[in-house]
């Protein structure tokens, strides 16, 4: 794991590569990332400018923290669910005089099932009202992917698994559940969930389980 | 699949809490085996916003939670721009408190201005403090600077209603912002914030470090009044509709244990755990018997009604309690369209719901759904099995 955050934090200190499948605009937009964990913050620090968004700052003194944003004006803001300034972020609901550019939470009803893949890796968003959701979208699915990815690390030190793979997990135990229950995305995402949390177990976990009695059922 | 505890699955009920001593209800109902005797298991999950509560509860991920009265009212509303989606509010988990605690610097200032107001505290208070934020402003200094929760609490409006009882304008003659309860006494000893309004047990943790005063409480302001809430998602509440009486219940059990004084050190001890509100034992038993450390002039102050789990009717669901809550969302801009108001109060607030469960449990109930807040004609609202004691009808005086 040591290696492995090193070489991310190794990344995240070299200059950004500019990806060729971000416009310039994307390059521009501006997101906040705030994570009282230094080393989670840098593996997603690290993710995002490896995507292409090259304007990511991160904030480590959360005093006075809408002052801080009033400052940085960022067009996303990424915030750890384990961070009580979360509270502080829905003020800018409320309060316009601080806050230069409304700011909406990312929610998409549509997209329910992100969302909620969101909260379960631990992290939620925010953006700039107005701001296409598409745009937003593989900012959101990054930071998903990177936050289960500590989490992984943190979970099984020598593990070898990727949080990409557990995505692909849960993706394909999803399927299964659609396929032979019926459910939709939402409903079939919420059957792994509700089952991890009755056994205190994590989704990734559930999932794998399924896919292994499945494949034992099927042969 | 087995449990440790030997609950089915279909009978395991996810609830989300913050660390206040309101919690109090559902580690009670769980600690104390009430969850159990009502045929079902309670797991309990500790979270460090309001905001996570709303999404977890949102996305079904908590099958009910420990909510800011006024937020089931904001989530079917879908305010601030987010997509509606159905909360109720079937019982109340507490009433009152809440309390204001200012700096020892401000407290300073307020005693050299009007020593009078500022001793006498609760809403005489915001007399002295008007006239310290009217010094700040004409001397072209920074605003006072006051904390609260959440947008949606009644911290807010509680704060915004107490300084407009003195004239002033929470948007333009004070600073309002958010602070969270673990950050509070951090904020205060660096001087960012000059006060707040925020739940027990915090105001008595500051006080006890030395940081600040608690200048009045929410019995003083406004007796009785609505504070957090048992928040279910609609449809949730509909396909386990005897699931949730259970719970209801096991709560309205776990509040009538804590009324009993003798409880109290035991509740006490079970809250100050790590897991559940993780604060000094000693704040937190103060808070549940109303032991508070308050004002300056003396060493505590006994107030009875400083947190109430189940005498004067605490968990039923008041849809007057529901329709106050609208008029203060529009009253400070943030419920801008139409709604009527009755009917959202009732759509939320479920009297209905308390009745089935209460009634189980031979406990009397109000006969009617609303009553007249802060102008009640007697001590008692009428019960169907006999008059329940209400006390004084004190409420915001002067607005």
């Amino acid at each position: 794991m040591q290696g492995l955050v090193r070489r991310r934090i190794l990344v995240h200190r070299n200059k950004c590569p500019r990806s060729a499948l971000n416009t310039d605009t994307d390059q521009k937009l501006r997101i906040l990332v705030i994570d009282e964990n230094p080393i989670r913050r840098a593996i997603l620090e690290a993710g995002l400018c490896e995507a292409g968004f090259g304007n990511v700052k991160v904030l480590e003194n959360l005093t006075g923290l809408l002052e801080q944003i009033y400052i940085i004006d960022p067009d996303v803001i990424v915030i750890d669910l384990e961070s009580p300034s979360r509270d502080v972020l829905e003020q800018m609901f409320q309060v316009s005089r601080i806050v230069k550019r409304p700011i909406a939470m990312f929610v998409d009803q549509s997209d329910r099932a992100t969302i909620a893949e969101a909260i379960d890796a631990g992290v939620s968003a925010y953006i700039v009202d107005g701001l296409r959701k598409e745009r937003v979208r593989p900012i959101l699915d990054m930071t998903i992917s990177r936050f289960q990815a500590f989490d992984a690390l943190r979970a099984e030190l020598e593990s070898t698994k990727s949080a990409l793979n557990e995505r692909k997990t849960i993706e394909r135990a999803k399927g299964l559940l659609m396929k032979s229950k019926g459910l939709g995305e939402e409903a079939a995402y919420n059957l792994l969930r509700r089952t991890a949390m009755n056994q205190n177990r994590r989704i990734a976990e559930v999932a794998e389980s399924l896919i292994h009695s499945y494949d034992l059922l099927k042969d | 699949m087995a449990y440790a505890d030997g609950a089915r699955a279909d009978d395991i009920v996810h609830a989300g809490f913050i660390p206040l001593t309101d919690c109090a209800p559902l580690v009670i109902a769980r600690e104390k085996g009430f969850d159990r005797r009502f045929g079902f298991s309670l797991r309990l999950h500790r979270e460090v916003s309001w905001a996570n509560i709303r999404d977890k509860s949102e996305l079904g991920i908590f099958d009910c939670a420990h909510m800011l009265a006024p937020m089931p009212l904001a989530s079917t509303l879908g305010l601030r721009g987010r997509a509606p989606l159905p909360i109720i509010a079937p019982m109340a988990l507490n009433l009152n408190g809440n309390a204001i605690t200012v700096s020892n610097a401000l407290y300073d200032a307020m005693l050299a201005v009007d020593a009078e107001s500022a001793r006498a505290g609760g809403m005489a208070s915001a007399k002295a403090i008007a006239k310290v934020a009217a010094q700040r402003l004409a001397a072209d200094e920074a605003p006072l600077t006051l904390g609260m929760v959440y947008p949606f609490s009644c911290h807010n409006y509680d704060l915004r209603c107490w300084l407009a009882s003195a004239g002033m304008d929470a948007d333009n003659d004070v600073n309002l912002v958010v602070v969270p309860p673990s950050l509070i006494a951090e904020s205060l000893r660096a001087g960012r914030i000059d006060g707040f309004c925020v739940g027990a047990p915090w105001s008595n943790v500051a006080v006890a470090a030395g940081l600040g005063r608690i200048i009045a409480t929410k019995s003083e302001l406004w007796a009785n009044s609505p504070e957090k809430v048992l928040g279910v998602r609609l449809d949730w509440a509909e396909a386990h509709a005897d699931l949730l009486i259970a719970v209801m219940k096991a709560l309205i059990s776990a509040a009538i244990w804590l009324e009993d004084a003798a409880n109290l050190p035991e509740a006490a001890a079970l809250l100050a755990r790590a897991d559940y509100v993780g604060a000094p034992e000693d704040a937190i038993l103060r808070s549940l018997t109303g032991r508070l450390p308050y004002p300056r002039s003396e060493e505590e102050r006994l107030y009875c009604d400083h947190v109430i789990f189940h005498r004067h009717a605490a968990n039923f669901p008041w849809v007057s309690h529901g329709a106050w809550m609208l008029g203060q969302m529009r009253r400070w801009g943030q419920l801008t369209e139409a709604v009527d108001v009755d009917a959202t109060a009732r759509r939320v607030f479920r009297p209905d719901l308390y009745r089935r469960a209460a009634t189980d449990l031979q406990i009397s109930v109000p006969v009617a759904d609303v009553k007249g807040e802060g102008r009640a004609a007697s001590a008692t609202v009428e019960g169907h099995l006999g008059p329940i004691p209400m006390g004084e009808p004190r409420m915001f005086e002067n607005i």
